[in-house]
C-alpha cells in the first residue's frame, strides 16, 4: 500500500449529505474480479448524462485533477462494497473531508491508503469557498489553505498504517502464536464453533 | 461489572489488546459470495498466504444469480466471470459451497441461519453490510470490506475498536397489520440513518421477546440502515427452538452444552448502555418510505413533509433532491400513489413467514391491471421448496404474480430483475437509494403485507382493512 504523508492539491466540493455507496459506484460496475479500473465509473450517475456524455457542471468534470473531496455528513453509508474506495482512489482522490463517515466505509478506506478527515461543516464550507489548493499534513494532523488552518483527530493505529503504508495482514501475522493459543482455549470453552462445515 | 450481550461476546473474542485501545478480535465464521470475495482470494494468492481455517467458511452465489434460469454460462459475461472465479476459489481451498443447483443455495443472510451456521455468541462476518441480520441470534455479526475478507482468510482475526452500546427497548405491542419491518422503519426514521453510527444496537423489551426469529432477523437486518454495523437480540427459547436440529448446529450432548452457554449471554440486569432509546410500538402504523434513504419514511396515512421547514441547508437540499428524484411533492398523500412494480423478497423479507403472510392476502385476489409486475423471490431454495409444499406458489401465480428462484434479485438489481427509469416500486427490501433497483427507479420500502396490498390495489394502501375482512 502506498504511504500517505503530505498532499497539496485541488479540492472538489460535493455539498450533499448521506452520499451512499450506490451513488459512489453503481452496482453494475461491481461485476469485476479486479480492484483496478473503477475510477471512470466513480459517481457515474452524477458525472454522465443518459447518453454517457460528461455533465458539464458536475464538479469532478470541472476539476478532473482534484485529489481532495469535500462533502456532506455520513459519507459512504450503505453497502460494504470496497469498490467504493477503490473507485475513489482510482479516480485520483487521496483524501475525503466530511463532517462524518459511515463506519464500514471508514474501515475500507484507510486499508487502501485513502485518508478520511472529519471536520465541522462550517470549516468544510470555508475551505470550499476558496479556490486555493489545500495542504494536508497527516503527521501534523492539519488541513490548511492560505487563509485557514484546522487540526483533525485520527486514531493512532490508523495514522501509523497510512504513514507507513503498512500491510495489515503482515502485521497481524506477527501474532500468529497468540491467535493459535487463543483459538485452542476458545474451542475448549465452545467446542461447537470448530464443527466441520462440509457441503 | 455488569455486562451487555455485546460486552460478553466482545470479551470472549479478544485475542490481544493493544495500547492504543484497539484489539485483535477472533472471527468464528465468515460467509462468502461472488461479488466481494474475488479480490480477497487474489490478494491471498499474490502474497502466497494460506487460509487460516476452512471450517469457518460457507460460500454461495446470490447477488448476480438469475431468478428464472439456472443454466450456464450466464448471458452476462461479467457475472459469469464472478461465478467461475468463486467456484474456482472454493474448489481450490476446499470451502463448503452451495451452487445454484443446490436447494440450500440462497441469500447468504437467509441460508446462514437456515443451516445453523449462524449461532448465538459467535463472531460472524461477510463482505456484505446486511450481515447485521445474524445479530438476531445474539451473534456479533457485521459487514466488512474485501480487504477485511482477506484478513479473516489469512489470520482469522480483525483489528477492531470496541463500539459503544446502544439499547433500543421496544414497549407496548405491535398492532394488527404492523410487523417487524414497520417497527425497524419507524426506528430508523426516529433515530436517523446515522443514529446508530459507532454503536452496536441491542434490541430489547417485550415486543422483541414476542417476535418470531423471522421478525427478529428483519429487525437486525436493517440495523445497518440506522448506521449501526450490528443489531443484537439476546438468544432465548425462540432462538434455540429455531436452531435445534439445523445441519451445522451442535447436536446431542454438544447441544445441551451450547444452550447452557448461550443462556449466559443475555445482558446483565444492571448493564450500562452508552445510549438508550425507548420506542412505543403501540403507536406505529404501517410504514412507507417516500425518499431516497430509509429515514425518509412515514406512516401510510401521513403526507410527505415540507423540506422548507428544515433549517440545515445540506439536509434541506438532500430532501428536495430526494423528492425530485422520487417525483413527489411536499404535502402529497402517500396513500393512493400508483405503483408500477412490486418486489417481495430479499434478506430483509424473503423468508417463509413473509411469504405466508403475503399468500394470506393474495389468496383469491388478483394483481391490479396497472401493476406491470409482481415479483415473489424466496430467500433460499429451501424457502422455495417449503412454499411450494404449502401451495403458496399456486396462490401467487393465480394472483398474477411471478414466482421465482432464490437470490438477491431486485433488492439491488445486479441480475436482470430491475426497474425501468421512472417506475415506482413497492419493495420489501432494505434500501431506497437512488438507482438501487435500476437506474432512475423509485423505491418505496414497505412490509410484505403492505407490498401485496399495493399489488392488489395498484397503489399504496393501508393493509389493515384487508386483515379485518373489510376488503
Amino acid at each position: 500500500m502506498e504511504k500517505f504523508k503530505k498532499l497539496t492539491a485541488q479540492a472538489a466540493y460535493i455539498p450533499i449529505a448521506n452520499i451512499d455507496t450506490d451513488m459512489i459506484i453503481e452496482k453494475k460496475h461491481l461485476k469485476t474480479i479486479k480492484r483496478s479500473g473503477l475510477g471512470k465509473w466513480l459517481f457515474a450517475e452524477l458525472r454522465y448524462d443518459v447518453d454517457g456524455k460528461p455533465v458539464a457542471d458536475f464538479i469532478l468534470n470541472q476539476k478532473p485533477k482534484a485529489q481532495i473531496l469535500l462533502t456532506g455528513e455520513n459519507f459512504g453509508c450503505g453497502s460494504s462494497r470496497e469498490h467504493a474506495p477503490w473507485s475513489i482512489m482510482d479516480f485520483g482522490i487521496r483524501v475525503i473531508i466530511a463532517p462524518s463517515f459511515a463506519d464500514i466505509f471508514y474501515n475500507n478506506s484507510y486499508k487502501n491508503g485513502l485518508l478520511l478527515i472529519k471536520l465541522d461543516k462550517e470549516n468544510i464550507s470555508k475551505l470550499a469557498q476558496s479556490a486555493d489548493e489545500i495542504l494536508i499534513d497527516l503527521n501534523a494532523q492539519t488541513v490548511s489553505n492560505s487563509i485557514n488552518s484546522y487540526s483533525f483527530e485520527i486514531e493512532s493505529n490508523i495514522k501509523d498504517i497510512l504513514l507507513g503504508g503498512i500491510d495489515v495482514i503482515e502485521a497481524i501475522l506477527q501474532y500468529s502464536h497468540d491467535i493459535k493459543t487463543y483459538e485452542a482455549a476458545h474451542f475448549k470453552r465452545q467446542p461447537w464453533i470448530n464443527g466441520e462445515i462440509n457441503a | 461489572m455488569a455486562q451487555t450481550l455485546y460486552d460478553k461476546i466482545w470479551d470472549e473474542h479478544i485475542v490481544k489488546s493493544f495500547d492504543d485501545g484497539s484489539s485483535l478480535v477472533y472471527i468464528d465464521r465468515q460467509m462468502l459470495h461472488e461479488v466481494t470475495s474475488p479480490q480477497a482470494f487474489e490478494g491471498l494468492e499474490l502474497a502466497h498466504r494460506k487460509l487460516w481455517r476452512r471450517n469457518s467458511l460457507l460460500a454461495t452465489v446470490d447477488h448476480v444469480v438469475s431468478t428464472t434460469d439456472r443454466s450456464r454460462p450466464l448471458e452476462d459475461s461479467k457475472a459469469q466471470e464472478q461465478f467461475e472465479t468463486l467456484e474456482k476459489n472454493v474448489a481450490k481451498h476446499n470451502i463448503c459451497y452451495f451452487s445454484p443447483q443446490d436447494k440450500r443455495q440462497g441469500i447468504v443472510h437467509v441460508i446462514g441461519p437456515e443451516q445453523g451456521f449462524t449461532l448465538p455468541g459467535i463472531t460472524l462476518v461477510c463482505g456484505d453490510s446486511h450481515t447485521a441480520t445474524h445479530g438476531a441470534f445474539g451473534a456479533l455479526a457485521f459487514g466488512i470490506g474485501t480487504s477485511e475478507v482477506e484478513q479473516v482468510f489469512a489470520t482469522q482475526t480483525l483489528i477492531l475498536r470496541k463500539m459503544k452500546n446502544m439499547r433500543i427497548r421496544v414497549e407496548g405491542e405491535l398492532k394488527e397489520g404492523v410487523g417487524a419491518k414497520d417497527l425497524i422503519l419507524s426506528i430508523i426514521s426516529n433515530i436517523g440513518i446515522a443514529g446508530g453510527t459507532g454503536h452496536v444496537i441491542e434490541f430489547t423489551g417485550p415486543v422483541i421477546e414476542r417476535l418470531s426469529m423471522e421478525g427478529r432477523m428483519t429487525l437486525s437486518n436493517m440495523a445497518i440502515e440506522a448506521g449501526a454495523r450490528s443489531g443484537l437480540i439476546a438468544p432465548d427459547e425462540t432462538t434455540f427452538s429455531f436452531l435445534k436440529g439445523k445441519p451445522y448446529a451442535p447436536s446431542g450432548d454438544g447441544w445441551d452444552q451450547a444452550v447452557a452457554f448461550w443462556k449466559t449471554l443475555k445482558s446483565d440486569k444492571n448493564a450500562v448502555y452508552d445510549a438508550e432509546i425507548t420506542i412505543n410500538a403501540s403507536v406505529i402504523e404501517p410504514q412507507v418510505t417516500w425518499g431516497t434513504n430509509p429515514e425518509m419514511c412515514g406512516g401510510i396515512t401521513d403526507c410527505i413533509p415540507d423540506p422548507a421547514i428544515i433549517s440545515d441547508e445540506i439536509r434541506r437540499s438532500s430532501i428536495e433532491r430526494a423528492l425530485n428524484y422520487m417525483g413527489l411533492k411536499s404535502g402529497q398523500k402517500i396513500e393512493g400513489l400508483p405503483v408500477d412494480q412490486v418486489f417481495i423478497g430479499s434478506c430483509t423479507n424473503g423468508r417463509i413467514e413473509d411469504l405466508r403472510q403475503v399468500a394470506q392476502i393474495a389468496k383469491g385476489r388478483k394483481k391490479a391491471a396497472n401493476v406491470k409486475r409482481v415479483l415473489i423471490v424466496p430467500g433460499s431454495g429451501l424457502v422455495n421448496e417449503m412454499a411450494e409444499k404449502e401451495g403458496l406458489d399456486k396462490i401467487f401465480i393465480e394472483a398474477g404474480f411471478e414466482w421465482r428462484m432464490a437470490g438477491c434479485s431486485m433488492c439491488l438489481a445486479m441480475n436482470d430483475d430491475k426497474l425501468q427509469s421512472g417506475e415506482r416500486c413497492a419493495s420489501t427490501s432494505n434500501r431506497n437509494f437512488e438507482g438501487r433497483q435500476g437506474a432512475g427507479g423509485r423505491t418505496h420500502l414497505v412490509s410484505p403485507i403492505m407490498a401485496v396490498a399495493a399489488a392488489i390495489e395498484g397503489c399504496f394502501t393501508d393493509v389493515r382493512p384487508y386483515l379485518k375482512g373489510e376488503k
